[in-house]
């Protein structure tokens, strides 16, 4: 062992530590910030240790310089470039593409380990060729199905109405049986180069059968899923390149990933395998029951709707997804202020899957400035309700749905939900009577105390806003 | 073999630590812990540019190195920035913006 191994190793082991303080720190709303720089310099750091490792070895060649600053440069300025300009709104989908490139580059190497057997580390020839395979099928799901989810959520691409057959699960066996002949083939024939080709086209095939079936509202599960996977490819990819810190920090990302996608269930009433096999809510609700017509529903304008505010002395507003899309909860913000400003009481009721993503909303909020201690959390608000007069709900649906408590047959029964119903007055703001994420009819619409206000959740509120203003709402004194 | 009993253990105590890592998080840090956990995941760079390294200047070689590190840095700047600015969010202690309209 010479001098730059040995600081290799230190690197790697302090490397490992800030890594895993970095994951601890970011589950703490206080140290979540630093734990994420902490994270950063550790990757920093390890990626020095690699350069040191090899310098002290054989050196680095000029070419590869050139080729490692080309590659770097050019990923790490379109990766800064894509963070800083996205919008809010897209998180979900932006975590979606940087994940499948994560997985595209483990499987980017295991590949040409697998064509260029000369690369390949010290260790045995089989533990590497089941590595290769690992992390290559692994590598290839993460890529498609990240790339699936990415296009659903940006609405490039819908769910086919035959993805929800139930022939849909014939096709993905045969596609996983496929991949495992291949990888089998790939390393007991050793350098089989149409093995490989076969295994790559299958997992990516794999990928994109099992995720396109999924709805929207499960997409986020899914995600953290593959961001799950994505570490297992680089733990498998560490094997097939002999480097232990990629082992480890890919098996604590995979595992770590693993949880929260267990936990994000649990807030969804939702279980792993009814979201991977389980198909779209939707088509499953509409054939089992057609109930959704609705009657006895009040709608109301606009000016009344601010009338009822004016006189209300504690508010609860329930954003939803509706608010995202509209890109309305800067519009939002005045309105609150508005109300704050004459005295009223505004805090807003945060479900825990609101948005588009567990803690979403959270952050579309902060953007606009809604001072953190007005968010409340479920169960924190649900015994507040009945002393509420009016609660606002903005473009949520079935995080609001009283089947849940009520009606054992909903499909949505058993999800923890928002009391609103308890206020004594609802307004829900909707762009008309469509269903939800699940498609499921929503009892509330129906209720004595609840009033539809039709509109665009941004042109409601700015209308809203005008209109409260004439009443002399937001002004001092 | 030596280095894959070594390796294995790693694989073991990796997989533990993380379970163990995120017992209790609140749902506001979902989004962030995700997006914070995949740019981790880009680790994956350093079998990239390990690839680069070995490849003694093969031109494939060099080339898909240098693909997959591109991919990779991609995955790991962007997901660090795109934390950073969601967590920026929430330190910010509310700033009164005024406005006036």
């Amino acid at each position: 062992m010479n001098n730059a191994q040995i600081l290799k190793y230190a690197i790697d082991l302090i490397a490992v530590f800030l890594l895993a303080l970095g994951i601890k720190g970011l589950s703490k709303v206080r140290s979540a910030r630093e734990a994420n720089r902490l994270a950063a310099l550790a990757m920093g750091l390890a990626v020095i240790g690699v350069l040191i490792n090899a310098l002290g070895k054989d050196g680095i060649s000029i070419s590869a310089w050139i080729w490692i600053i080309t590659g770097s440069t050019l990923g790490g300025l379109i990766g800064m470039a894509t963070a800083k300009k996205v919008p809010m709104t897209a998180m979900p989908e932006t975590v979606a593409l940087f994940n499948g490139c994560g997985g595209m580059s483990s499987l980017l190497v295991a590949t040409a380990v697998a064509l260029f057997p000369e690369t390949q580390s010290q260790s045995s020839p089989i533990v590497v060729g089941i590595s290769i395979a690992i992390s290559v099928f692994v590598g290839a799901i993460t890529f498609s199905g990240s790339m699936v989810a990415m296009a659903k959520l940006q609405g490039w691409l819908s769910t086919p109405n035959w993805t929800q057959n139930k022939l849909r699960h014939a096709l993905n066996i045969a596609f996983a049986v496929v991949c495992i002949v291949a990888a089998i083939k790939q390393f007991t024939e050793g350098k089989g180069n149409e093995s490989l080709w076969l295994l790559i086209i299958g997992s990516s095939l794999l990928g994109i059968g099992v995720t396109l079936p999924i709805g929207g509202a499960d997409m986020p599960v899914v995600i953290s899923l593959l961001n799950s996977y994505s570490g297992v490819a680089a733990a498998a990819a560490g094997f097939v390149v002999g480097s232990q810190l990629l082992i480890v920090a890919g098996a604590m990302v995979g595992a770590a990933g693993l949880i929260l996608t267990q936990v994000m269930c649990n807030g969804m009433n939702r279980s792993l395998i009814s979201v991977l096999f389980g198909g779209s809510l939707a088509t499953k609700s509409s054939t089992s029951a057609n109930k959704s017509e609705y009657n006895n529903i009040t709608s109301c304008s606009i000016e009344e709707c601010a009338l009822t505010l004016e006189a209300a002395e504690r508010v609860v507003v329930v954003p939803g997804y509706g608010l995202a899309v509209a890109q309305a909860q800067h519009t939002l913000r005045e309105v609150t202020r508005a109300l704050e400003i004459t005295g009223i009481d505004v805090t807003y009721a945060i479900h825990p899957v609101a948005g588009r993503m567990p803690g979403h909303m959270n952050v579309l909020l902060a953007e606009a400035d809604v001072p953190y201690e007005q968010l409340k959390e479920m169960d924190v608000i649900n015994p507040e309700f009945p002393a509420t007069d009016v609660v606002l709900v903005l473009g949520a649906n079935d995080v609001v749905n009283p089947q849940a408590k009520n009606d054992p047959s909903s499909p949505l029964y058993g999800m923890p939900v928002l009391d609103v119903q308890e206020a004594r007055t609802v307004f829900v703001i909707k762009r008309g009577m469509s269903a939800g994420y699940s498609g499921i009819k929503n009892d509330l619409f129906e209720l004595a105390n609840t009033s539809m206000v039709f509109g665009d959740a941004k042109k409601v509120l700015g209308d809203l806003l005008v209109e409260l203003k004439e009443l002399g709402v937001g002004k001092k004194g | 073999m030596e280095f894959l009993s070594e390796a294995l253990w790693v694989l073991l105590l990796g997989s533990l630590l993380g379970l163990e890592l995120i017992g209790k998080v609140p749902p506001t840090l979902h989004t962030p812990l995700m997006s914070g956990a995949n740019a981790i995941s880009g680790i994956t760079m350093l079998a990239a540019l390990t690839l680069i390294i070995k490849s003694n200047d093969k031109l494939p070689l060099l080339l898909m190195g240098s693909i997959a590190l591109g991919f990779a840095l991609f995955n790991v700047i962007g997901g660090f920035f795109v934390t950073d600015r969601m967590l920026s969010m929430f330190s910010r202690k509310s700033v009164q913006r005024k406005v006036n309209r």
